[in-house]
C-alpha cells in the first residue's frame, strides 16, 4: 500500500482507509470500510437512506472520530489530525445540507475558503481589499463551477442548485487533493444535473473524487469505481459494470429500486 | 482579471455621511470642555471609557459573535495593576503604567481564552462569568488591592515625557480628558484597521459559521483565542484610564456587570457596527444623569429607554443614519 512505484503519477493512490468503522451508542454506521481514492478517479458511493454514507465522509474530513481503523493520506496517517487540520493537509469536503456563509456573497464565500491557507500573523498583517492572489484562486474556482454571473450575489439569494455549485467552488478553493462531495447533486433540476456531472467529470481529472449519490442512473454514467454500502458495510466495491452485475448487489439492492 | 467591487467590512460606516458623523462627532468632543461645566467634561471622560470598554468588547461581539461576561473583569483587573505597581507619591509615566496593565489583562485574558474558548454559546458565557467572578474575588475576598473596600491611588496622576500633569487642581480634569480621547480615537482607529485585514474577515466568518470555517481549514479556536486575547488587553486600556481619572480602584469595577453594562451599550448602540459601541456609551451616560435628575427609579428608566431602542431599532442607534434597515444579506454593497 502506498507503494509509490506500483502506480503511475497519472492515477496515483491519494487517499485510503483501513478497516473504518464507527459506532454511535450501538448502532455501528460505519462497519470495517477499506477503500482507496486514486487521483484522476471519481470514486462513488452508493447506498441507501441510512447506509452510513454521510457518516463515512464525516470520518474522511475528520468531523467524526472513528472507532477503529485508519486513515491514510498519500501513505500518512491522518486519523489523529482534526477538521481543519485535514483540510489543509488537502481533504476537502461538501456538505449534504448546504453549509455555506449566508449572509456573504459568492465572492466572499469562496474567498474565505481561498484564505485559510495564510497564516494568520500574514492575515493580521495584509489588507483584505489588496489580496489579488486570493482573489485570482477564488475568481477561477468560480468559473469552473459556472457561478461567474452570479459571483457579486449573496450566497443567500441564490437557488438551491446554485448553492450547491458554490459548496464545490469553496472545497475547490482550498487547493484540494482529495474532494468528498456528499450529494452534490441532490434536489437539482435535470438541466443542473447535467452541468455537474460535466463539472464532477472535469474535477476528477486534477483530484480524487468521493462522489456520494444515490441515483443510481448517474452514478453510472459518470463513476470509474463505486461502492456499494448497506448497514455501513460495504457490500460490493469495483467497476460500475462488475457492480451492475454483482448478484449481492441486484439481491440486496438494485432488486429494490426496480 | 474582473474587478471585485469590495465592500468594506461590514462594522464600518458604509457611507461618507457616516463617515463625516464620527469626525464631527470627534470634533465636538475635542471642543466640549472649553464650553460646559467641569462637571461634565469628567462625565463625558467616564463615558468615554465606557465607551473604550464597549469597543473593546466589540472586537468579540459584533465581529467574533462571541458574548462573554467575563470582559469587565480584564478591565477591572487592569485598574488594580495601575494601582499595584504604582509606588507611594510618585506617579509612573503613562508608557510604563499603560502596556503594564494591558500585557497583564491580555495575558489573564489568554489564560481565560484558552479554557473558555472550547465551548460555545450558553457554556462560553457561564465559564467567562466564572472565570470573571473569580477575579473579582481575588480583588473582594483578599488584601491584594485593600479588599471590599477598595484602596486610593496615592498619586492619581499622569506622567508622561518627564512632565507630569499636575495641574492646578481646576485644570486637572482635562489632561484625562484629553489622554482618553486620544486613546478612544485611537482604539476605534486600531479596530478599524485590524477588520479590514484578512484576519477581520476571518472573524466575520467565524461570526457568520464556525462550523464552516473550520471545514474550510481554519484553526478556528487560535482565531478566536487571539481575538479575546487582544479584546482583554483593550479592555484593560480602559480599565487603566479609569484608574487614572478616577484615582481609587475597588471590587466593584471587576464584577460581572461591568461585561453587563458594556453589553448593553452595544446593544443600545448597535451589535453591527463598530462605532455603536461608542454612542451606546455616551447615550447610556447622558441617560443616567438625565434619569437621576428626573427620578428617583433611575434604573427604571434606564430599562425601559433601553427596551424600547432595542425594539424600536434593531440596529441600534448607530442604524438610525442609514437607509439601510434589513439585516444579515441587505448590508452587502459593492
Ligand atoms: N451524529 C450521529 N449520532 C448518532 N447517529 C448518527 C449520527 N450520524 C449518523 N447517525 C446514524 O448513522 C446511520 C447512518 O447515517 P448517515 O451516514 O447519515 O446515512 P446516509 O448518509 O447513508 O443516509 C443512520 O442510522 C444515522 O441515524
Ligand atoms: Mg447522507
Amino acid at each position: 500500500m502506498g507503494d509509490p512505484a506500483a502506480t503511475t503519477p497519472a492515477n496515483a493512490l491519494v487517499l485510503c482507509t483501513e478497516g473504518l468503522s464507527k459506532s454511535f451508542g450501538g448502532l455501528q454506521a460505519t462497519r470495517d470500510v477499506s477503500l482507496s481514492l486514486h487521483r484522476n478517479e471519481l470514486h462513488a458511493v452508493i447506498g441507501p437512506n441510512g447506509a452510513g454514507k454521510s457518516t463515512l465522509v464525516n470520518l474522511l474530513a475528520g468531523e467524526f472520530t472513528p472507532s477503529a481503523g485508519r486513515i491514510l493520506l498519500e501513505g500518512r496517517d491522518i486519523t489523529s489530525l482534526n477538521v481543519w487540520q485535514r483540510t489543509r493537509a488537502g481533504v476537502a469536503r461538501s456538505f449534504q445540507r448546504t453549509n455555506i456563509f449566508l449572509p456573504l456573497t459568492v465572492h466572499e464565500n469562496v474567498r474565505l475558503a481561498a484564505q485559510a491557507r495564510t497564516g494568520t500573523l500574514a492575515s493580521l498583517l495584509s489588507r483584505a481589499a489588496n489580496s489579488r492572489t486570493l482573489f485570482e484562486i477564488t475568481d477561477l474556482a468560480i468559473e469552473r463551477v459556472g457561478l461567474t454571473q452570479s459571483r457579486l450575489r449573496p450566497s443567500g439569494e441564490l437557488s438551491h442548485g446554485e448553492q450547491r455549485q458554490l459548496e464545490i467552488a469553496m472545497t475547490l478553493a482550498t487547493d484540494p487533493k482529495v474532494l468528498l462531495l456528499d450529494e452534490p447533486l441532490a434536489g437539482m433540476g435535470q438541466e443542473e444535473g447535467e452541468r455537474i456531472s460535466a463539472l464532477l467529470k472535469s474535477l476528477a481529472r486534477d483530484h480524487a473524487v468521493l462522489l456520494i449519490e444515490h441515483d443510481m442512473d448517474f452514478v453510472f454514467k459518470v463513476a470509474d469505481v463505486m461502492t456499494v454500502l448497506v448497514e455501513g458495510a460495504v457490500l460490493a466495491s469495483g467497476t460500475p459494470q462488475s457492480v451492475r452485475e454483482s448478484a449481492a448487489v441486484q439481491a440486496a439492492y438494485l432488486g429494490g429500486h426496480a | 482579471m474582473i474587478e471585485v467591487p469590495l465592500r468594506t467590512t461590514r462594522l464600518l460606516p458604509h457611507t461618507l455621511l457616516g463617515r463625516i458623523g464620527l469626525v464631527v462627532l470627534a470634533a465636538a468632543i475635542t471642543v466640549l470642555p472649553w464650553l460646559v461645566p467641569s462637571y461634565y467634561a469628567e462625565l463625558v471622560t467616564s463615558a468615554m471609557i465606557a465607551a473604550m470598554l464597549a469597543l473593546s468588547m466589540q472586537l468579540l461581539v459584533g465581529a467574533t459573535g462571541l458574548v462573554s461576561l467575563g470582559h469587565g473583569a480584564f478591565y477591572g483587573l487592569a485598574a488594580y495593576v495601575v494601582y499595584l505597581i504604582s509606588p507611594e507619591n510618585v506617579a509612573l509615566p503613562i508608557w510604563i503604567t499603560l502596556p503594564v496593565a494591558m500585557l497583564v489583562a491580555g495575558a489573564a485574558a489568554c489564560v481565560v481564552g484558552l479554557f473558555s474558548l472550547r465551548t460555545t454559546g450558553f457554556f462560553f458565557l457561564m465559564v467567562t462569568l466564572a472565570f470573571g467572578q473569580m477575579i473579582f474575588f481575588v480583588f473582594h475576598d483578599t488584601k491584594l488591592g485593600g479588599g471590599t473596600d477598595g484602596a486610593y491611588l496615592t498619586k492619581p496622576l499622569i506622567s508622561a515625557f518627564g512632565a507630569t500633569l499636575d495641574l492646578p487642581r481646576k485644570q486637572k480634569y482635562l489632561g484625562t480628558y484629553y489622554v482618553a480621547l486620544v486613546q478612544l480615537v485611537a482604539m476605534y482607529l486600531g479596530l478599524a484597521m485590524l477588520l479590514q485585514t484578512l484576519f477581520g474577515r476571518a472573524l466575520e466568518g467565524i461570526r457568520v459559521n464556525e462550523h464552516r470555517m473550520r471545514a474550510i481549514g481554519f484553526d478556528t479556536f487560535k482565531i478566536k483565542l487571539i481575538a479575546f486575547t487582544l479584546a482583554g488587553a483593550l479592555a484593560g486600556a480602559a480599565g487603566h484610564m479609569w484608574a487614572l481619572h478616577r484615582g481609587f480602584v475597588n471590587p466593584e469595577i471587576v464584577g460581572w456587570h461591568q461585561s453587563a453594562e458594556a453589553l448593553l451599550m452595544i446593544l443600545l448602540g448597535g451589535l453591527g457596527s463598530l462605532h455603536g459601541p461608542i454612542l451606546g456609551a455616551l447615550a447610556l451616560t447622558g441617560l443616567g444623569e438625565v434619569a437621576q435628575l428626573l427620578t428617583e427609579r433611575k434604573l427604571l428608566v434606564e430599562g425601559l429607554v433601553i427596551l424600547a431602542v432595542v425594539i424600536l431599532l434593531p440596529r441600534g442607534l448607530a442604524g438610525l443614519g442609514s437607509r439601510n434597515t434589513s439585516n444579515g444579506a441587505g448590508d452587502r454593497h459593492g
